[in-house]
């Protein structure tokens, strides 16, 4: 019988391994790009995707919107920094879901133990971690500036001129983006490593964004001047929208003269965030 | 059972050497004390009670924890200066669950095979391949939340193996598992020190069970070393015949005492001292047996001595199961 069989398995025991072993920039690569992919639920299982991808495809499909909007309306409604200040609410949720889906199921399923016995170390865990919210926000606010991108290119009627000029307000609104995700990342995280459990980091996180805002629209409504353009630094969609105005001009938020101490804040946030995870991760048990 | 497996590029002579290591956790708790152990190529056990300081002496050679005195080398290297070095040649399977549970097996292993630093293609074709070899097949394409406690276990011994590592550190591999599971994950272990030619240090607070596999024992206690000593070594000179009848025991027992052989009961079985003449030995059994008209049921050659050696060890499961 096993003489018609073509298809022989054949057993060749164990080989050894005499290939390159690529060490540890490597091991902090290979954790960023699975980090990444986790992150949209790649690679797990359906209900873990439903919610990060669910966001990102609202987000995608308020571009839509946008691109209909802005082509059929006289003037110009929203540009690609416009994106980044009010998509921004929606990347805190993104954020609060998807910082806990990154650190607290190895902190609760003692994942890092296996890490740790590999030659990554434990600043390398924590900042590429740090690195994998803060890309994956990133592809948050990248995805919906894109659609915005081709419908305006295709449309515009400026010909090759016109495309170049959306173009320079993509990059504008991609650097925006990539800060606002930095400045995310770095508050969200810290939180999330705290708790093993999913539910209470997102909460903590939400907790954050939800619990300041009231704070800061009191504020900017009771006060006016220096107050009101004080304010937005309590909360940190307030602080990013801020830094919007003073590096892009954007209109979302009135900042005075006091754009520079919105940027130093958001400096300090990136600064604590970051030394807070790293400190936390000198603490987990291996 | 190869005290130097073959495949190795370079002979390594001792695999962990400590001398006087120390661990003390916040000063007050002393996981180690001045532990001087050597550790050489083959399958280990490393035995002694939960608490003993297994799962201590095996995250220092990992060089997750710093010791607090003395000195600890892992393959020859430092494990806190030379981490990344010897943590790329180990593999490390712990004790307690480490999987995390909403993620594929297969993708799991290849994960962790690049975090070790194997290539993408190479990381994959080798996660597949060693899951295959702790006997995962179709099921490695399933989470590993709906695994059972022994593929979780299988799993685990296949991420500490998949990037090949020279030096194996398993902690209680058959924890959790069922009489089957135990002998299987042992075999398993069994098979990836002799015919995979890797070494393997494992960690139990079983000695019946693991001693079955090992080439040499070290056994701790209170974070001191016990004894430690090759498996051959210890049991040489203490070959025993285990001898069973049906009934009247005693009375086989009280004979062959008088014939001069030293006897010792063990359960329903009599464990007689081989002694300088081994035929002689086998004569007189045969011939008490049969002057007292008993049916034998079992006579052979029995080698788990070493439970005896480890006497010291309190704890019921260290004798002969």
């Amino acid at each position: 019988m096993s003489d018609r069989n073509t298809g022989v398995i054949h057993d060749i025991g164990y080989q050894r391994y005499e290939g390159p072993r690529l060490g540890r920039g490597y091991a902090r690569r290979s954790l960023l790009v699975h980090s990444v992919r986790g992150a949209y639920g790649l690679g797990r299982s359906a209900w873990a995707k439903v919610l990060p991808v669910g966001i990102l495809a609202i987000a995608c499909v308020a571009a839509l919107v946008l691109v209909v909007v802005n082509t059929q309306l006289p003037v110009e409604v929203i540009d690609y920094v416009g994106i980044a200040s009010t998509f921004t609410f929606a990347a805190t949720a993104f954020v609060a879901v998807v910082a806990p889906e990154l650190v607290s199921v190895d902190l609760r399923g003692n994942v890092l133990s296996l890490y740790l016995s590999r030659p990554l170390r434990r600043s390398d865990y924590a900042l590429t971690k740090l690195a994998a919210l803060a890309t994956a926000t990133f592809v948050m606010f990248t995805a919906p500036m894109l659609i915005l991108f081709l419908g305006m290119a295709f449309s515009t009627d400026d010909g090759i001129s016109g495309v170049l000029a959306e173009f320079g307000g993509l990059l504008l609104g991609m650097l925006a983006g990539a800060i606002h995700a930095i400045v995310l990342a770095a508050i969200a995280l810290p939180f999330a490593a705290l708790s093993g459990r999913r539910v209470f980091a997102t909460g903590m996180i939400i907790g954050i964004f939800l619990v300041t805002t009231p704070i800061t629209g009191a504020l900017m409504a009771l006060s006016s001047g220096p107050g009101a353009q004080l304010a937005g630094l309590i909360n940190p969609v307030f602080l990013l929208n801020g830094i919007d105005a003073w590096l892009f001009s954007s209109v979302m938020a009135d900042v005075g003269v006091y754009g520079p101490i919105y940027g130093l804040v958001a400096a300090a946030l990136v600064a604590i965030g970051t030394a807070c995870t790293v400190w936390r991760y000198r603490k987990v048990k291996a | 059972m190869s005290a130097d497996p073959p495949g190795h590029s370079v002979c390594i002579v001792v695999l962990i050497e400590t001398n006087a290591l120390e661990k003390r956790y916040d000063n007050t708790v002393t996981a180690l004390a001045d532990l001087t152990v050597t550790v050489e190529p083959g399958i280990v056990g490393l035995v002694g009670v939960n608490g003993a300081g297994k799962s201590t002496l095996i995250k220092l050679a990992l060089g997750l924890l710093a010791p607090t005195g003395g000195r600890i080398r892992v393959l020859g290297l430092d494990p806190i200066a030379d981490g990344e070095s010897v943590r790329a040649r180990v593999g490390y399977m712990p004790e307690h669950d480490c999987l995390p549970p909403d993620l594929i097996a297969a993708e799991f292993v290849t994960h962790m095979a690049r975090v070790s630093g194997l290539p993408a293609a190479m990381a994959r074709e080798r996660a597949s391949e060693t899951l295959r070899h702790v006997g995962l097949y179709e099921e490695r394409y399933r989470r590993i939340g709906g695994y059972s406690t022994g593929m979780k276990q299988r799993v685990k011994l296949a991420q500490a193996l998949v990037h090949d590592p020279e030096l194996l550190l398993l902690d209680e591999p058959t924890n959790g598992l069922d009489p089957e599971g135990r002998r299987a994950m042992l075999d398993l272990v069994h098979r990836i020190g002799s015919e995979f030619g890797i070494s393997v240090v494992v960690c139990s607070h079983l000695l019946g069970e693991i001693e079955r596999i090992c080439t040499s024992l070290v056994a701790i206690d209170a974070g001191r070393l016990l004894r430690s000593a090759s498996l051959s070594a210890m049991t040489q000179h203490s070959d025993l015949l285990m001898v069973e009848v049906d009934e009247n025991s005693d009375r086989l027992a009280a004979l062959l005492s008088e014939s001069g052989l030293a006897v010792r009961r063990d359960n329903r079985a009599l464990l007689v001292q081989l002694g300088e003449d081994p035929d002689t030995t086998y004569d007189l059994i045969r011939d008490a047996v049969a002057d007292l008209d008993l049916s034998l049921h079992r006579l052979e050659r029995h080698r788990h001595q070493v439970a005896d050696l480890f006497r010291d060890l309190p704890t019921a499961e260290a004798t002969h199961v």
